[in-house]
């Protein structure tokens, strides 16, 4: 094929420049300065795509993002892109291009024979019908038929870009409107961004065949281009569209690459106002049949022979409701296209428009309509009426006009209202929201000379209320003098027994609306989700109108009070790349890195993310696998020694005067009676009695603490004693200092430990008379400032090394190395979780949940004894805090020693004997014991305590097997090894 | 994207800010006297305005103070922010 549709003359391509692609398969040429579209057509391609629900034939109906039909898949492997409109893709050489449905080929498929049985399908029929056994059985099914494209099977090759920037003024738009405001403005000296979401600026003078100044528009473009980007207070940012409004004047844009180094960019702007020169889209026309490949928006057949040169057909129809359309005839005429008619629905049409139709030869049919149309893969002609007479008209296009839509979504994004104008048969700016201004054809103008001079003095105004003194520009005279009148003329629905499609891009028709009515949804929102128009990829640009007249003349209620549905942001389709710019793979997140990483690199750490923070899971040595390192380094820890890094912990200091009263009311434990130099174990609540964190209370000194939080809680915790601090209880003098990342901590445990310690050089003494469980010191070891705690979380003899996080690395490789000739291992939080599983500690998030109170983890009587008041507290003493169903903390045996347990399987009382049945609580931890050479573990289960010695059932994934119920401390219950 | 004015540090963008609820609830002077009824009004029950509504906010990725903001939560307009007034003190109150 040898683009036999493109016209010899005119439009903005390179003929030099030929462009190879490829749709469906199929070798083709175009030129560059093509879209996709604009290439398909010059090859006389319309049918490229089939409707989501009924499997019918559709063609290019549009030239802009409005595009409700042409959806394709371009390029391959991980840039191939779903659901791209065939109208806003650049051609390039070598672009491949895909439709998306159609099983087993777009020219025939088997998916049509839901068109044929369509009756059985209306609106919500998979509501009503895809009930039994569930929705999910047909949901794989229904996907794959409806088929919205396939996401790319690779990670996105491509980098993206974020940026943001200020502005005084924000045009949106760089049509005439958009251009002679930033004229207007850039002169004024106003920071202006202008954007424009097509390859190039210029709005409609791209494909308006009138005169400015007497020359074709492409001069005074070019002017007013030259002059714009040699402004330094002037940014253009073409391919750039402004997807949505947010509050406080934010707007976000997204840039299409014309970098090579990024494929798109996304930028917020934050500007002073916000001028929208978006124009307006031209609306659908209802009529039966109206949604053959070949019937096309009357302004895109006039976009692609004046653009791009193309004829989109060789013998066109034309059906308006409004004068518009009249420009499409004369410049298809001038081309030399073949106009057989123009169908006019209004009884009365303007005597000029008729004369110059007349001049031109081309019939008009005057207060007629179209009853019927033909032709399954291509419009092939259409049957209408007039006065009772029936007509066929031969045609393999047909143009038609509904009128148009001012593009007001960013408005409503921002809060802006909309009112109905009559005139125009459209929704028009009602209140604008604050520092929002809107001019051209989104503001309803219609000739271009109205846009110009209007435009140019609400810009005027804009820029005098920012401040700054604007001046009159010159407007170029517009040629010939455009006859366009305002006025669309309101069509009633027919009534016909075949299809009159509302959106095509959803396959939403006229009975679908009335079938919407018969179920009561009447309201608008409900309407829309009843039927699903306007809710696909296109969001009914097109056919909003057409559907909310609809739902108007079925109820009979007036429009203004049916409203709109809700615009909500983005205006177009973002990509995730581009939300997502600079925070995939690697670069997700921060992360956070242990002050010693090198060492234990060296030492082969497994390393895994744990909140943020790398940290080594395990060390691995030659030909071991995790979990044999595992046991090992849990049994060297209980047999000899070992060393962890427990570096992230939260470190929070707090003094004053104060100090000691403002913890007595954070902490459920006591704080008062607690000496210097000694430490506790403390639990913090909030105020429902729900346990939040817990942690050890070193007092350093009468009135200086250091809190240790869990590492995920350090900066929470930190936030948590500050509010309070703060908001309830500004007059406790207390200062509130986060130390977690000055201090590095090691932990050395094992019963070696403190021979380790006692061969360093050190001002401390060790021994367990000088520095017993549970309590601190501070001194020097190896020259470094240290301090030092008797806190264990292994069960075993333990003491947490705190020294200066910048020694880390050193201090690290001493222990290691003076640890050496007495077996040291370093072990990680896995070893961690196994050894204090064994000992029965709770971990705060994994054992616990939102619901979990200190009775239920056994802290009851610490917090009842306590007398005086503390966050949580009166939550307590509620009734369901003493229930005795609650889920308590209990130790897990299976009954044969090899069997394994794994944490998340549910509790079932011993008399169901299959799922699903109501839990009685879960597994929350569970591990392999190399001590114990079995696998333990801890549970929350209801009324638990009270049922130690029984078995109780665990569900997991299909399995039944019955546990034992036991204490939850398996290793050392009476503490003697961590005192010594 | 709200652009909130701490009034420590002047305007920054939103994403410095943590909300922290309405203003102005506050903790029963001596909890252990208050009926379940009241101790649950004070933790679960909020006006939810429509309209100006005081609010706290910290300034956690700033200068870490707590400040109350009036704000139209229809509008997202912020009406005017000022330093936090919370005076309660209700333990001490209690106990001096």
């Amino acid at each position: 094929m040898s683009q036999d549709y493109r016209l010899q003359q005119g439009g903005q391509i390179d003929r030099q420049q030929i462009l190879n692609f490829s749709f469906n398969g199929l070798a083709l040429q175009g030129y560059a300065g093509d879209s996709l579209a604009s290439a398909l057509l010059a090859n006389g391609i319309h049918h490229v795509a089939r409707s989501f629900k009924f499997h019918r034939p559709r063609g290019i109906y549009s030239a802009g993002e409005e595009e409700p039909n042409a959806l394709l898949e371009t390029g391959e492997g991980a840039r191939r892109v779903p659901n791209n409109r065939a109208t806003m893709v650049p051609l390039q050489e070598g672009l491949t291009a895909k439709s998306q449905i159609g099983w087993p080929s777009l020219e025939f498929d088997l998916g049509r024979s839901l068109d044929f049985s369509h009756r059985l399908w209306p609106a919500g029929f998979y509501n009503k019908t895809f009930k039994w056994p569930s929705w999910h059985f047909w949901e794989g099914m229904i996907r794959r038929m409806a088929g919205l494209g396939r996401a790319p099977d690779e990670a996105d090759p491509d980098h993206y870009e974020q940026t943001n920037c200020h502005c005084d003024l924000l045009i949106c738009g760089a049509g005439p409107a958009g251009l002679i405001a930033a004229l207007v403005a850039g002169r004024s000296g106003l920071q202006v961004i202008i954007a424009d979401q097509d390859e190039q600026f210029g709005g409609s003078l791209n494909w308006d065949s009138c005169l400015l100044d007497g020359s074709p528009a492409g001069a005074w473009l070019a002017t007013c281009l030259n002059e714009l980007q040699a402004l330094p207070n002037v940014l253009l940012l073409p391919r750039t569209t402004v997807s949505a409004s947010y509050d406080h004047q934010v707007a976000t844009l997204l840039q299409r690459g014309h970098n090579p180094a990024w494929r798109e960019c996304l930028w917020t702007v934050r500007s002073r106002a916000t001028l929208l020169a978006t124009g307006a889209i031209e609306q659908s026309q209802v009529f039966p049949d109206n949604d053959r490949p070949g019937i096309m928006l009357a302004g895109a057949v006039r976009h692609y022979a004046n653009r791009y040169a193309v004829a989109a057909g060789r013998r066109v129809v034309i059906s308006t409701n409004n004068d518009s359309a009249y420009q499409t005839a004369f410049d298809l005429r001038h081309h030399g296209i073949e106009v057989a008619a123009v169908i006019d629905q209004r009884p009365a049409v303007p005597a000029a428009m008729l004369q110059q139709q007349h001049d031109l030869g081309i019939v008009v049919y005057p207060a007629a309509q179209i009853i019927a149309t033909c032709g399954s893969k291509r419009l092939r002609g259409l049957c209408m009426q007039q006065a009772g007479k029936r007509q066929r008209l031969q045609c393999d296009v047909l143009a038609v006009s509904g009128g148009w839509a001012p593009r007001l979504h960013l408005l409503c994004h921002a809060r802006g209202s909309l009112q109905f104008n009559t005139q125009g048969q459209a929704f028009v700016p009602g209140k604008l929201p604050r520092g929002f201004a809107v001019a051209g054809g989104a503001a309803g103008d219609t000739t271009l000379a109205e846009v110009f001079t209007r435009t140019e003095t609400s810009t005027i105004r804009l820029c005098e209320l920012l401040g700054a003194s604007a001046r009159h520009v010159h407007q170029p005279r517009v040629s010939p003098d455009n006859l366009q009148s305002p006025e669309v003329a309101s069509i009633p629905l027919q009534a016909s027994r075949k299809r009159q499609w509302l959106d095509l891009a959803h396959d939403v028709t006229l009975g679908d609306a009335k079938l919407a009515v018969r179920e009561a949804y009447t309201e608008v929102e409900h309407f829309k989700r009843f039927t699903t128009t306007g809710m696909s990829v296109d969001q009914g640009k097109t056919g909003n109108i057409n559907a909310f007249l609809a739902l108007s003349s079925i109820t009979g209620r007036a429009i203004e009070d049916i409203g709109t549905t809700t615009f909500r942001p983005p205006y177009t389709p973002v990509t995730l790349g581009a939300l997502a710019a600079g925070h995939t793979g690697e670069d997700y997140q921060p992360k956070r890195i242990l002050a010693a990483e090198n060492t234990h690199r060296s030492l082969a750490a497994c390393f895994e993310d744990y909140g943020g923070w790398q940290r080594p899971d395990c060390y691995p040595r030659k030909g071991e696998s995790a979990e044999q390192a595992i046991h090992r380094e849990v049994l060297r820890v209980r047999s000899c020694l070992g060393v962890y890094v427990n570096s992230p912990i939260g470190k929070i200091e707090v003094r004053g005067p104060d100090a000691s009263e403002f913890l007595h009311r954070m902490y459920m434990n006591k704080v008062h009676g607690l000496a210097a130099g000694h430490c506790r174990y403390g639990l913090m609540l909030n105020e429902g009695g729900v346990l939040i964190d817990d942690g050890i209370i070193i007092r350093l000194a009468e009135d200086h603490f250091l809190l240790n939080t869990t590492s995920g809680g350090a900066s929470r915790i930190l936030g948590w004693l500050e509010e309070w601090s703060q908001t309830e209880w500004p007059r406790l003098q207390v200062l509130i200092d986060d130390v977690s990342a000055q201090w590095a901590n090691f932990t050395l445990a094992g019963p070696r430990s403190r021979e380790l310690l006692q061969q360093l050089d050190s001002s401390i003494d060790f021994s367990a008379g000088a520095l017993p469980h549970m309590q601190v010191t501070q001194g020097e070891i190896a020259g470094l400032q240290a301090r030092v705690n008797r806190i264990s979380f292994s069960g075993e003899l333990s003491f947490e090394l705190n020294i200066a996080a910048s020694c880390a690395n050193e201090f690290l490789q001493l222990l290691l190395q003076k640890g050496e000739a007495l077996g040291i291992t370093a072990y990680g939080i896995e070893a961690l979780m196994t050894l204090r599983l064994e000992k029965g500690y709770m971990h705060v998030g994994s054992d616990t949940d939102g619901e979990t109170i200190p009775d239920d983890v056994g802290w009851g009587q610490a917090a009842r004894q306590k007398s005086e008041d503390y966050l949580g507290k009166r939550s307590l003493a509620r009734a369901a805090s003493a229930e005795p169903h609650r889920r308590q903390l209990v130790g897990l045996l299976t009954l044969q020693p090899e069997m394994a347990m794994r944490a998340g399987g549910h509790f079932l009382p011993a008399s169901v004997k299959r799922a699903p049945a109501e839990t009685q609580g879960w597994i929350t931890s569970a591990a392999y014991s190399p001590v114990l050479q079995r696998y333990v573990a801890l549970g929350m289960l209801r009324g638990g305590r009270a049922r130690l010695g029984q078995t109780v059932q665990v569900y997991d994934a299909g399995r039944i097997y019955p546990v034992k119920i036991v204490p939850s401390c398996f290793v050392d219950p009476i503490n003697q090894r961590m005192r010594s | 994207m709200l652009i909130i004015p701490c009034p420590w540090c002047g305007p920054r963008d939103l994403t410095e800010f943590r909300y922290g609820g309405e203003a102005a609830v506050n903790r029963p002077l001596s909890p252990e006297h208050c009926s379940d009824a009241e101790w649950a009004n004070y933790l679960y029950y909020r006006n939810n305005l429509k309209g100006p509504q005081l609010e706290r906010w910290v300034h956690a990725w700033g200068c870490r103070q707590w400040f109350e903001l009036q704000r139209d939560t229809a509008t997202h307009a912020i009406i005017e922010t000022r330093p936090s007034a919370a005076e309660s003190d209700s333990l001490l109150a209690d106990s001096s």
